[in-house]
């Protein structure tokens, strides 16, 4: 597989074009807006909890942005339902990890299901802020909820 | 003029070292000289012989070394000087473009403070001026202008672009006022490619006693410029787009208002007497040259200006103009594309800059990337220009003097490849834009 097909897995390009979790939520307990600067690329992402659970609802967003930010969002959305607080900031610094791995390791498919598709991405240094556009604002969010201990 | 022939352009590469690398084992297709051009190896060779033989500090020590270096400085200012049409003190060294533009309006900021004197006064801004820009500016010739319209209470108003990203002179003029008191607008976009009637819109603004700054950034590495025939007041340049070294950039400015604007930084080597309260200022240049200078970087800019002149201005825009209409005339034949920018067959700078439907300028960019073509993606620091054109970010090709025609076509190529990559097959845009 070459580099390019590395980075854009199937996955991610069914992700970037039916995208889950787009649209923002009839309720939510946390909102965050994030941006990249350098190439303009946005999202506004809500959460929501079960009602007075650590468990995640849901994820909703609206956003604009290459393939790789906007599948991110996707794929993190469809795995966030049913995770408590605390599963999904690991999972969100796991996700971190395996972009800084600049190539190396094998990504732990059991730990990071559908996210491990973005592993190519991290022999992209110049992509890594599209792929964490979403999950940046999600740790917002966890934070606005449940501050960290 | 006739334009550079691919043979020309073939043999000159030859000077640009890093023309000749590979990327992602494909030959480097550089189409991103409008973000930075690439060095011929005598302006890398004229800084390291400047250091190797006749490094030292400028207009202060009294010693050989220093005498060899402050001459080879004035040298360069002397050549930039010839460049333009203009006299060597109305040439002042800063760091780049956005490093001279805010100088100006900085300095206006002062001036309208009551910095200057008596001398400065015709600078002033104050509540109910206008300050009037385009709204395809780049950000370096937007902002300091917002900056100063913010300090001084004047109103920042803007000249509208059309669905294409350009304008007319007629809509120039419409936004002139009796109240205008600066125009600062860009020579050619660094997005749309389009060449602005520079010397009448600068006629018109004159009649109202409005100053006229022009960012140069985009047109002093591809078109022969003479300030007198701009008509302009003070303009910008940057040394790494025109073959030259990072770290150096020019603003001219008309002699008799250098010399009437107080200076923006303040340090050394721009005083004549300095007392525990107060500091008397030296002419321009020196007013506004505060602090150790980029010298080994003007002497290379001197070198790259002599290299321009070596294969002539006028055949390098003519060439790029070719260039621009090949890269117009492929891409309209791809479906999904929409170009921004002057129409097919109007004379522009040798840049192209568009939209792929269904695929974001990033992914473009890189897909262009794993074959070698380096192209600029995202919004070209002109985010006002792509929110009128109802995009977020587009993909910019950009020619030199060294550019191939196989290159355009290999860039036109990957080009229409993109969409199919990515799975976009609906077409909601054909071709290139009327
Ligand atoms: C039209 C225009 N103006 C100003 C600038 C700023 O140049 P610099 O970053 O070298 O100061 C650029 C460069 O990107 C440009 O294209």
């Amino acid at each position: 597989m070459s580099a390019l097909d590395g980075l854009y897995q199937q996955l991610i390009l069914d992700h970037s074009k039916k995208r889950f979790g787009d649209g923002l939520l009839e309720h939510h307990d946390a909102q965050h807006f994030e941006r990249n600067p350098s190439c303009g690329d946005e999202i506004t992402l809500q959460l929501a909890l079960e009602p007075g659970t650590d468990t995640v609802a849901a994820l909703g967003w609206t956003g604009a942005g290459c393939s790789i930010s906007m599948a991110s969002a996707s794929v993190l959305s469809e795995m966030a339902p049913g995770m408590s607080v605390d599963e999904l900031r690991a999972l969100i610094g796991e996700f971190r990890e395996m972009l800084r791995s600049r190539g190396a390791g094998e990504p732990d498919d059991e730990v990071l299901g559908d996210a491990v598709a973005f592993h190519g991405v991290s022999k992209f240094v110049m992509r890594i802020k599209c792929a964490m556009l979403a999950w940046v604002a999600t740790e917002a969010c966890l934070l606005e909820v449940r501050p960290a201990a | 003029m006739s334009a550079l022939t691919d043979a020309e352009v073939l043999r000159l590469r030859s000077d640009f070292p890093a023309l000749a690398a590979e990327v992602n084992g494909q030959p480097l297709a550089y189409l991103d000289s409008a973000a930075t051009a690439q060095r011929p190896a005598s302006v890398l060779d004229a800084e390291r012989e400047f250091l190797l033989t006749s490094n030292a500090a400028v207009h202060r020590g009294a010693h050989t070394l220093a005498g060899l270096a402050t001459e080879a400085f004035e040298d360069a200012r002397a050549t930039l000087a010839d460049f333009l049409g203009a006299d060597p003190d109305e040439i002042v060294w800063t760091s780049n473009a956005t490093d001279a533009l805010n100088l100006v309006a900085y300095a206006i900021g002062n001036a309208s403070r009551g910095r200057g004197g008596e001398a400065a006064r015709r600078f002033a801004l104050s509540a109910g001026d206008e300050i009037l820009v385009t709204e395809a500016e780049h950000h370096a010739n937007l902002i300091p202008w917002q900056e100063l319209a913010a300090a001084t209470g004047a109103t920042l108003r803007f000249i509208p672009v059309d669905d294409a990203g350009i304008y007319t002179l007629a809509d120039a003029a419409a936004a002139l006022t009796e109240r205008t008191r600066i125009v600062a607008i860009g020579h050619v976009s660094n997005v749309t490619g389009f060449v602005a009637p520079v010397a009448e819109i600068a006629a018109l603004a004159h009649e109202r006693g409005a100053l006229v700054v022009l960012d140069a950034c985009q047109s002093a590495p591809h078109r022969r410029l003479n300030v007198a025939e701009l008509g302009v007041d003070f303009l910008a340049l940057s040394g790494h787009k025109m073959l030259g070294p990072s770290g150096i950039g020019v603003l001219w400015g008309r002699a008799e208002l250098l010399n009437a604007l107080p200076p923006f930084r303040t340090g050394g080597s721009m005083i004549s007497t300095v007392t525990m309260t107060e500091a008397s200022y030296l002419p321009a240049p020196q007013r506004f040259e505060a602090g150790t200078q980029p010298v080994s970087q003007a002497v290379a800019l001197a070198e790259a200006v002599r290299y321009l002149d070596s294969v002539g201005l006028e055949r390098i825009d003519a060439r790029e103009n070719e260039l621009a209409q090949r890269m117009l005339a492929g891409l309209a034949l791809i479906d999904g594309i929409r170009v921004v920018g002057p129409a097919a067959g109007v004379p522009r700078a040798g840049l192209v800059s568009f939209d792929v439907d269904g695929v974001h300028a990033h992914d473009v960019g890189q897909y262009l990337d794993a074959q070698g073509i380096a192209v600029r993606v995202g919004h070209h620091c002109a985010q006002p220009l792509h929110r009128r054109l109802g995009l977020t970010a587009t993909t910019r090709a950009s020619a030199y003097v060294y550019t191939t025609t196989e290159e355009v076509d290999r860039f036109l190529a990957a080009v229409a490849l993109v969409r199919p990559y990515f799975g976009v097959t609906a077409t909601t845009t054909t071709g290139a834009q009327a």
